[in-house]
């Protein structure tokens, strides 16, 4: 029995590690926002780097967890579906890491009565993120919990739209020179793309999750 | 020259592990779930295994269908149904299978030699044909429906799974061989039991076998070869054609089929279920092919994806065509064999006196043809 699972084992090891990077790299990129917000520039460069870490280590267990599938020819029936998730969910992370590399380069001067709208609008798209992770979990585990998890995703993706949009009014409201108000738009447009790259696969992994039922 | 008839047995035993050792090991080979060198070898191993210890029941039927008693004759039988499927099934392309060529040979020599036929052995080969896809299409839909409902609430790993469907194929893959080995031997060299060339006794090692368990043996490895030689391309070209089918649906049909093989030849199990008061099935060789395609049809019925049913009309042609084609193959083959080789497709009548000589004979000895008398039984 050992020897049957063995191998296995080793993998399903991997798979949990990829989710636990992208997990984490999105809890840092919420708490990376909120540094910037508070105008905590050292802890925010911290953050920075540590998601560019998770960001790298997420990449390198995709392409062993992709090369195990194959090299081993492993759950053929669902091996495409299981890369298609890992990849799009590698972008994700990625997602997260660019848009605190853009808020390190173009440091963006958020107004004061604007930051804890940012705050909470990272933390909407770091939630649809976070329930995106349980669900692929379920995917591997517990296949008739991913709706459950699917769900909470597309309700925080939709949160996150909500906020993103009163930010904008807010912003074009403002008494504020345009360049700065696009400026400013801008940087809620890259806060709330991480809820739809979330929303994305969680569309992705709906179908997975029908094909492994059927 | 004895051992020369064997040959058309033989080539039965090579297309049979060629052919229907693919339907049990067909999609894992071709999905790589397993791979083919672990196929053939357990394929291998355990259809010789299943052959020699317990084809005698399937053997049994098709011997009282046809007394077949001379070599010559055993010879045209087996190669009449090797060109019946090789014809039906390579040319056409019908999924015919030799247990159906090899009644319909059998059928063409009695009416050959004016033999009587068995009709109560007759009825039992043709209902099983009937029964045993319907039985395979029953178990595999119960077990898919059973298996569909049961691993969602499993809290399995999906790799876990895919190990243990891996594991499974690889055991279903060995008793589905086993079966087919225990119930197709009749096919292959049934018809060669009454004119064995081995002697009554050979012994192997520390164990003794007789002139049945030699012939079994012998056909368990041309079935095999057959497996290990050629039976790569079907697998791979049947793994392509059943592509939607997952590897835990093949697991299904692989049991369900193997399940239908192993109650129609187990003489264990036939005895079990006697014993416990169930009805005993009866032991006859069943098509491996045709069941299946009834497991694979049981899936289909409850995924609703629709049931073919070209396939099963080009079952219940094959029903007809193969032991039909066989039939004449075998009474234009014994023809030319006595008329033209001069050869006894029959044993010769023995004087009254010299009979009970032979009575206790397990085989009729291989005699050399060397008689060109045509029987008095066919003139």
């Amino acid at each position: 029995m050992t020897l049957l699972f063995r191998r296995t084992r080793a993998l399903e090891a991997q798979i949990d590690q990829f989710l636990d990077a992208v997990s984490e790299g999105c809890l840092v990129f919420e708490q990376g926002i909120a540094d910037y917000m508070r105008g905590d520039r050292e802890s925010f460069e911290l953050r920075r780097r540590s998601i560019g870490a998770y960001e790298g280590k997420a990449d390198s267990l995709r392409r062993e967890v992709e090369t195990r599938l194959y090299a081993e020819s492993l759950i053929p029936d669902h091996r495409g579906d299981v890369l298609g998730l890992l990849e799009n969910l590698d972008n994700v992370i990625d997602e997260a890491k660019r848009t605190l590399s853009q808020f390190e380069v173009e440091r963006p001067e958020i107004p004061e009565d604007l930051a804890p709208d940012y705050v909470t609008l990272a933390h909407a798209s770091g939630e649809a993120a976070q329930h995106l992770v349980l669900a692929c979990r379920a995917f591997f585990r517990q296949i008739t919990a991913v709706p459950d998890n699917i769900h909470k995703v597309y309700f925080y993706e939709k949160e996150a739209d909500r906020l993103a949009d009163a930010i904008k009014r807010k912003i074009f409201s403002a008494d504020l020179e345009l360049a700065r108000k696009i400026h400013l738009r801008y940087f809620c447009l890259h806060v709330e793309t991480l809820s739809d790259r979330s929303e994305e696969v969680a569309d992705r992994l709906a179908i997975y999750a029908i094909k492994r039922t059927a | 020259m004895g051992w020369l008839f064997l040959s058309s047995g033989l080539l039965l035993g090579w297309s049979l592990g060629a052919n229907d050792a693919a339907n049990l090991f067909g999609t894992a080979v071709a999905t790589k779930m397993l791979r083919f060198r672990t196929a053939a070898a357990v394929g291998g191993l355990f259809v010789v295994v299943g052959a020699v210890a317990g084809g005698h029941g399937a053997t049994r039927t098709l011997g009282r269908l046809g007394a077949i008693d001379a070599p010559a004759g055993a010879f045209m039988v087996a190669l009449a149904a090797a060109l019946s499927v090789a014809f039906l099934l390579v040319r056409i392309g019908l999924p015919v299978s030799i247990t159906q060529a090899i009644v319909g040979a059998i059928v063409g020599w009695n009416l050959f030699t004016g033999s009587r036929t068995d009709l109560k052995a007759l009825g039992q080969l043709l209902s099983s044909w009937l029964l045993s896809p319907l039985l395979a299409a029953a178990l595999a839909a119960l077990a898919f429906v059973a298996t569909r409902a049961a691993i969602p609430h499993a809290r399995v790993h999906l790799l876990e799974v895919d190990a243990w469907t891996r594991a499974g194929l690889l055991f279903a893959g060995a008793f589905g061989a086993f079966s087919l080995g225990q119930n197709d031997i009749a096919n292959v060299m049934g018809v060669f039991v009454r004119v064995s060339p081995f002697p009554e006794t050979t012994l192997l090692g520390p164990f003794r076998a007789s002139s049945v368990d030699m012939l079994f043996l012998l056909g368990g490895l041309a079935i095999a070869t057959g497996i290990a030689t050629y039976s790569r391309r079907v697998m791979l070209r049947l793994g392509s054609e059943l592509t939607s089918l997952s590897p835990m649906a093949a697991l299904i049909v692989v049991l369900s089929s193997a399940s239908v093989l192993f109650l129609f030849g187990s003489p264990d199990l036939q005895r079990l279920l006697r014993a416990v008061g169930a009805p005993g099935w009866p032991l006859v060789p069943i098509s491996a092919t045709q069941a299946v395609v009834g497991a694979i049809l049981g899936i289909s019925a409850v995924r609703r994806s629709g049931i073919q049913h070209r396939v099963l009309g080009s079952i219940a042609l094959g029903w007809v065509a193969a032991p039909v084609l066989a039939a004449l193959i075998a009474l234009g083959g014994l023809f030319v064999l006595q008329n033209v080789f001069e050869l006894p497709v029959r044993a010769q009548p023995r004087p009254v006196a010299a009979a009970p000589a032979r009575v206790d004979a397990p085989a009729v000895p291989f005699a050399p043809a060397r008689s060109a008398a045509v029987s008095p039984a066919v003139r």
